[in-house]
């Protein structure tokens, strides 16, 4: 059986983590690849790096990281930010990531899934969706935000995850800003709108600060995947604890 | 020469696998060199994305007739995901697209109930005792990431199943020729293992007969 994937994030900035374990058994805590292999040794499905560079250096910089990372590690990962067109994805892949993940500019130039997807193939392409609840009403409404959460698009996150599947994304990354660093738990009601709204796997993200917010994941919300940052960086949660947990209420991990 | 070479045919990701093949310590070449993938003892044929376009690129750059000559010859080849499907004989991804013909059987996309692609880490349940599967404890999970899968006209062709709603086969062999449909550079060192089954069996050790 599809076993639920627990996937953590790192934030990088120049090569180096800047939102980090600490790990102390870790010489350099900063390296993206000691951390790697760390989750790699302590069971996580696959990695996520957000890369936040913004130098004029990038692309090489981001280059050098994913074929570090790829040489070293082998479970898939991801990479994601400031991917703006098919020249940037091409090398972020040749330099061995598996996937690629696409916020703002997917927003702002939808045929980009498109074309990315016809290049590469849907199973490389995420699109990472940051959502916000704008109703409290009885129909929940949630609205896309790009730019890092700075700027409301108003699009209904829900429509929004619809349109990417049929433009070929294969995988939604779906963080809910308003639980993003509260540790409130994911917004379970946003994943489950989405998720059933899609046939495409659904990554939640955003909120998670306890064992039972990744069992509500993928029960209440029908995600596929679950990704927490802090927890797993600061130590307070291994990888190990949370599969043993989500085993002994039933949940299909490896 | 290389023991294993890597067709490199200008799709996905072959550094990963090159890198698997090295961390168990078997010497793996990326070639797009005719002379190369002919000398070489073993060969992996690498996929990823849609099967038409893997096709046509294969064909493009005239592996296609060399990867028959190679198998006809003998030569032990592992095909990996789209490499796997595109050993059949052809797919119905976007229309009938036809494959390399070297296992009987075709490509299907799966069920419109499913969650598709299929992504993530499952099962491979062994059908038959298998070479490929020597020191890997049974149950182990392996990464995998496709929409479409392949049927077998033979079932003993298949060695390995998986159980997505629909059982299909995850790994297929027959005589010097297998096919994974799973990533094993991306699976840890269940995934390891199985490249280094591949890479240290004599010929023919992953038949079931």
């Amino acid at each position: 059986m599809l076993a639920k994937r627990i996937i953590p994030c790192l934030d990088v900035s120049e090569g180096r983590v800047v939102k980090g374990i600490r790990f102390v058994s870790l010489a350099d805590a900063g390296d993206p690849v000691a951390q790697a292999k760390r989750y790699d040794e302590e069971g996580a499905d696959e990695l996520i790096f957000l890369d936040i560079t913004a130098s004029s250096e990038k692309r090489n910089i981001v280059e050098d990281l994913v074929r570090r990372v790829a040489d070293e590690v082998f479970i898939p990962f991801t990479v994601g930010g400031g991917l703006r067109n098919v020249a940037d994805i091409r090398a972020v892949l040749r330099a061995g990531a598996d996937k690629i993940s696409l916020n703002t500019a997917a927003v702002e130039n939808p045929s980009l899934v498109n074309e990315a997807a016809q290049t590469f193939g849907s199973q490389c392409i995420v699109v990472a969706i940051d959502a916000r609840r704008v109703s409290t009403s009885s129909a929940p409404l949630w609205h896309v935000y790009t730019h890092g959460g700075r700027r409301n698009t108003a699009r209904s996150a829900v429509e929004w995850a619809k349109e990417v599947e049929n433009l070929g994304a294969g995988e939604i990354l779906l963080t809910s800003m308003d639980r993003d660093g509260t540790r409130d738990g994911y917004d379970t009601e946003l994943t489950r709108a989405v998720s059933s709204a899609v046939r495409i796997p659904v990554i939640a993200s955003g909120g998670c600060g306890q064992l039972d917010h990744f069992y509500e994941a993928f029960t209440i919300g029908g995600a596929s995947a679950a990704l927490a940052a802090s927890l797993f960086h600061y130590g307070e949660l291994s990888i190990g604890d949370t599969k043993g947990y989500l085993k002994s209420r039933g949940v299909s991990v490896r | 020469m290389s023991s294993v070479a890597i067709i490199d045919y200008g799709v996905g990701n072959l550094r990963s696998v090159e890198k698997a093949f090295a961390t168990v310590g078997v010497e793996a070449t990326i070639s797009a060199d005719k002379d190369t993938l002919r000398a070489a003892k073993k060969l992996v044929l690498p996929g990823v994305g849609a099967f038409g376009a893997c096709m046509r690129e294969l064909r493009r750059h005239g592996f296609a007739d060399l990867v028959i000559e190679r198998v006809k010859r003998g030569t032990p080849l592992i095909g990996v995901c789209v490499g796997m499907q595109m050993l059949f004989e052809e797919s119905s991804e976007f229309g009938a697209t036809a494959g390399l013909g070297i296992l009987k059987g075709c490509v299907r996309r799966f069920s419109d109930d499913l969650q598709v692609p299929h992504v993530g880490w499952n099962q491979v349940n062994p059908k038959a005792p298998n070479g490929l599967f020597e020191r890997i404890p049974n149950g182990s999970f392996f990464y995998f990431v496709h929409s479409y899968y392949c049927e077998p006209e033979n079932d003993r062709t298949i060695v390995g199943e998986t159980d997505y709603g629909v059982r299909f086969p995850s790994i297929v062999a027959e005589g010097n020729v297998c096919g994974v449909q799973f990533h094993p550079e991306k699976s840890q060192s269940a995934g390891l293992q199985l490249l280094k089954n591949f890479a240290n069996h004599a010929r023919k050790c992953w038949l079931s007969e």
